[in-house]
Formats: C-alpha cells, structure tokens, sequence
C-alpha cells in the first residue's frame, strides 16, 4: 500500500555538520509516529524537510506517492501537511478566532466560494467549534499575543486542525506545558479524527509511548531504531541510546 | 461597554474633523486653502505608506516613485488630452500600480533594512529619470501652466483653490474610505496576519509572496491618485516634489501617526507637512532639526504613535483566568525588521 508520506534516503548537510544521512521514512494513513532522540539527532530537520523548510541535498518526499520535494511549505500545507512549530507560532495581534480564520482560508477557498465575503464567513463557522473544542471559548476576542504560552499552544493546534490537515506535524507540542495542559494536550491528541495521520517529535517518552503507535529513534541524523512503542521500549540499542545521555 | 464607548468617540472625532475639513475653505485665506489641499494630497500618500509599512509590514522610503509616476501621469494627461478629474485620477493611479508592479520583483522576497534600501533606491531612481526625461516631464524645470481640472464631463473647471481643495477632499475621503473597506476585508485579516508571523502564514497554506505583491501594487494605486492630487493643488510640478526629504516626511509622519492606522498616517503626514511649512517660516533652516527631534519625542513617549496613545492607557481586556498570560510585546512603531 502506497504511504502517505514517505521520505527515503533523506540527507541534509549545514556546512561540515550532517543534520540527516540517508533516513527513511513512511507514514500511513491514521499512523501515529512517534520520531526521538537525543538533542542534535535530527528530529526537527526531517519535520522541517517533510513541511518543505529545508530542502535535503539528496533523497526524495513523497505524498501520496507523488514527489513534493519542489514543492515549498504553502504548497505543501493546501496538500494537507499541517505543523505545529516548537515555540507557539500564532498572529500576536489578531484574535483567537482570526488567527482560525486565517488557518482555515486556504482550504475555504480551495473549496471555490465565489460569493463576496462566503470565504471569510465559512472560515469563521469553522473557528467556533475548534474553539471550544481546545478550551479557548472564552478568549476568542483576545490577541494571541495576550494568551499564556499553553493556551497559545492550544490555538496553534486548532489552526493546523482548521487547515484539515491528513498530515499533523508535532514538532514538541508539550515543550513548556504544566501538568494539567499537558494532559488536555494528550487528551486532545487522542481525540484526532483517525483520518489524520500524526508525525510527532517529542523529548517526554511517557507522552511518546501513549500516542503512538509506531517510534522511529534518530541518532547523529541516522535511523536508529523503528518499531512499535514494546519494541522501542525493550530496544537493547535504544536502551543504550538513552544511557549514553539521551533525554 | 467602554470598547463601544470608545468606538463612538473615534467616530465622532473622526466625523468632526471631516466637518472642520468641509468648512476649512471659508475660515482660512486662500494660500492656505492651497497649502490644506496639498496636505491632503501627501496625506494620501501617507496612507498608502502606511498600508505598507503598518498593515503589510513591509517598511518605505519609495512612496515618491509611484507617487511621482501618477502626478507625471495626471500632468501629461491634463496637458494634452483630457481635464477630466475622474479620468486623470484612475490614469494616475494606473501608472502608480504599473510602476510598482515593475518594482516588485525587487521588493517582494525582501524585508527589514534591506526593503528600506531598495525603496529608497527605487524613488531616487525615478527622481533622477524626471530630471533627465525632459521631453515628457520638462527635467528640472518640471511642467507648469498644467489645466484646471474638472471633477466630471460636462462641470466647470476647478478655478479657484477652494474648488480645487473640497475635489482633493472629496477624492481623498473616497480612497481612504475604499481602503479602511480594505482592511476589513479577507485580504486585510491576511495582510496584518502576514505582518505577525510571515512564515506561519506560508505554514498555513497562504501564497505570502502575491499578498505581498498585491498589497504593494495597491499602495502603488493609491499614491499614484495622490499624485494626481498634487497636480490639481498646485497645478506645477517638479522632481523636486517627490525627493527624499518627502519620503523621509512621510515615513516620519506614518510612524509619528502610527504605522497601523491608517486614520493615524493621516494625522501624522498632515501634522509633519504642516509643521515643516509652518516651522519654515518661524525657524528659517531650522525646520529639519525640529522634525528630528519631535520624530525621537514620538518614538520615545509614543511608541504606538499619537493616535493609539489611548491604547497604551487602556490594557487589552483578558478574562480573569487569564490574566497571569505574559503581555504581548508593544506593537512597535516601525515593524520589527524581519531577516
């Protein structure tokens, strides 16, 4: 069965630095992945070659079998690959709702409303439930930039959803979230349309081990190990990974 | 409640100084009727400075080519073939679009100080063309004796400064109107959004280069329809009009104004104009240095600009549960300069 997304023989270098040296991987529609490993593995480098940041010096990304390499991140976004970065990346100084607005314009118009105004108003039908679905109801009239840094987190999230993503790119969504945000994260994670397949890096193995359903581990930008969270778990090498100082 | 408050009160400040605007021509002498006409007309350009600069994010010194391109435009037009107001007006904002849609491969990828250069580059380009084009623009001499204009077919010409002055008001209330539609509009929403975070608009599948590109042609339109407004004010123009002091004027004012209200650009680039002229005949060439040190007052005690220092008094309303949410950073005047 052709992946969703698959990346093979991926290898980026920045100067004398190899960030990835021939990685591969696949995606299935619904998978769950899981990608870790120790800080300088490579993790966000492939995110940023699957979202069309970086364009690796070799290898090839495919979509639905078909090569997205020249493709940059607004392209590949309207073919569903949806991101949500490390650090909450919202529109400060539009409101909770607008920033939804304008997550979710891309796919109204592709939808091709011609009416004056149809556009807009689609998007914002669209913003009221992913609202409330994460909590922010009653912050739909604040300023991103006015929000804690978890409920920003919330509202990135809900942009990508907005988007309708098939491919929801998690570059360490719980990075600085208490406890009780942490756990709505997972929550909410584990409430994701099945349809949508999850690509996520994430330092917190607890997290890792309870939203997915297959790790890839990444060491020195090679793949170290892949397999199902057992397998990862019981992993000799992974254990010696993560002995040798991983996370 | 207060945010409704408020609401009203702009709209009334707003509604008053269009009736003062209205009036003008009956309180004061003709040379200043003429001197508020072409006010208006760089006022004009100062909203389409801060389109840019507030609204797109993207910072300029060039607004004097498109600028400069729709009073040439006017000019010729009025000499040679038609005095029609509404015609010269929709000429002249073509040529301000055409212009800075020639100009836009090279401003479109770039931003911060960069954009700044290259504007700059662009509309000392232009000024230097004027003054070598003589054939078309008269060179340095600049083209004089141009046609009263008139507004529509069929209507007198413009012969005295308050006529010329209520058209400039008309036309320019038309286009700030049609721009503050603008803003409220999808392709607004994109625009300040493009500001806030130009990558996480292209994450979420936006074509950032063409709102770019759209938001410049437009602001191209509507200086280009300024410069038509010049033209009728002053019925001569030169190079002289549209050089670097001018730009540098109305980047000034946007910025003394505050970039992202376009009611503010116009405040500020009336303000600036008026007070260069009116600082030009109290301090004879001391003129620049007060508008320095009245542009670093600004920056400093207004860094939102005169017409949001309401803002900096009123915080931004968060439910109680929220209110441990770190502030967002000031909306600085000039854009943050984006690498």
């Amino acid at each position: 069965m052709t992946p969703l997304l698959s990346a093979q023989d991926v290898r980026v270098r920045y100067g004398a630095l190899t960030a990835l040296d021939g990685v591969d991987l696949a995606i299935h529609d619904g998978q769950r992945h899981a990608l870790i490993g120790p800080n300088g593995a490579g993790k966000t480098t492939l995110l940023n070659v699957i979202a069309g940041a970086t364009t690796p010096q070799r290898g090839a990304v495919r979509l639905d079998g078909r090569d997205i390499g020249r493709l940059g991140p607004a392209a590949r976004a309207r073919r569903g690959i949806n991101r949500i970065h490390q650090r909450p990346a919202v529109f400060s100084t539009l409101t909770a709702t607008e920033n939804i607005v304008v997550a979710a314009l891309p796919r109204v118009i592709a939808r091709r409303r011609w009416w004056p105004g149809e556009r807009r108003r689609a998007a914002q039908h669209r913003a009221g439930p992913l609202l409330d679905q994460m909590g922010l109801a009653d912050v739909a009239a604040v300023p991103a930039g006015h929000l804690a840094h978890g409920q920003r987190r919330q509202l990135e999230i809900a942009m990508a959803l907005a988007g309708r993503p098939r491919l929801l790119l998690l570059d360490e969504p719980a990075a600085g979230l208490s406890a009780t945000e942490v756990g709505r994260l997972v929550d909410l994670l584990r409430a994701l349309p099945r349809a949508v397949a999850v690509l996520l890096v994430e330092h917190r193995l607890d997290l890792v081990y309870a939203l997915s359903d297959t790790v890839t581990v990444l060491r020195d930008g090679q793949t170290l190990a892949a397999g199902t969270p057992d397998e990862i778990r019981t992993s000799p090498l992974v254990r010696q990974a993560y002995a040798d100082g991983v996370a | 409640m207060r945010d409704e408050v408020i609401r009203w009160a702009r709209a009334a400040v707003a509604v008053l100084v269009l009736a003062g605007l209205v009036v003008a021509p009956w309180v004061v002498d003709d040379y200043t009727t003429a001197i508020l006409a072409r006010t208006l007309a760089l006022a004009l350009v100062g909203v389409s400075v801060a389109l840019l600069t507030g609204v797109a994010g993207m910072p300029t010194l060039g607004q004097t080519a498109p600028y400069a391109a729709g009073a040439y435009a006017s000019a010729v037009l009025g000499s040679r073939i038609s005095d029609v107001g509404v015609v010269q007006v929709a000429v002249a904002a073509g040529a301000g679009a055409v212009l800075a849609a020639l100009t836009v491969p090279l401003v479109v990828h770039a931003r911060g100080v960069i954009i700044l250069m290259i504007t700059l580059a662009i509309g000392e380009l232009v000024v230097t063309v004027l003054g070598r084009w003589r054939s078309v623009t008269g060179g340095t001499d600049g083209l004089a004796g141009i046609p009263a204009v008139r507004p529509f077919w069929g209507l007198p010409a413009l012969a005295t400064d308050q006529a010329r002055y209520l058209y400039t008001l008309v036309v320019v209330a038309t286009l700030v109107g049609a721009v503050l539609l603008l803003l409220r509009t999808r392709a607004g929403l994109l625009l300040r959004a493009g500001r806030d975070d130009e990558t996480r608009l292209r994450a979420s599948g936006h074509r950032v280069p063409l709102q770019v590109s759209g938001a410049h042609v437009a602001a191209g339109a509507i200086a280009g329809a300024a410069g038509s407004l010049l033209v009728v004010a002053q019925q001569y123009i030169s190079p002289a009009d549209f050089g670097f002091d001018t730009s540098a004027l109305l980047l000034l004012g946007v910025v003394i104004g505050g970039t992202a209200s376009v009611g503010g650009a116009l405040v500020g680039a009336a303000l600036v104009i008026a007070a260069r002229d009116w600082l030009f005949g109290v301090l004879p060439g001391q003129a620049p240095l007060v508008l320095g040190a009245l542009f670093v007052a600004t920056v400093y005690l207004l860094p939102s600009g005169v017409t949001r220092a309401r803002g900096r008094l009123r915080p931004v309303t968060v439910p109680p549960t929220h209110q441990d949410a770190p502030a967002a950073r000031e909306h600085a005047t000039v854009p943050e300069l984006r690498p």
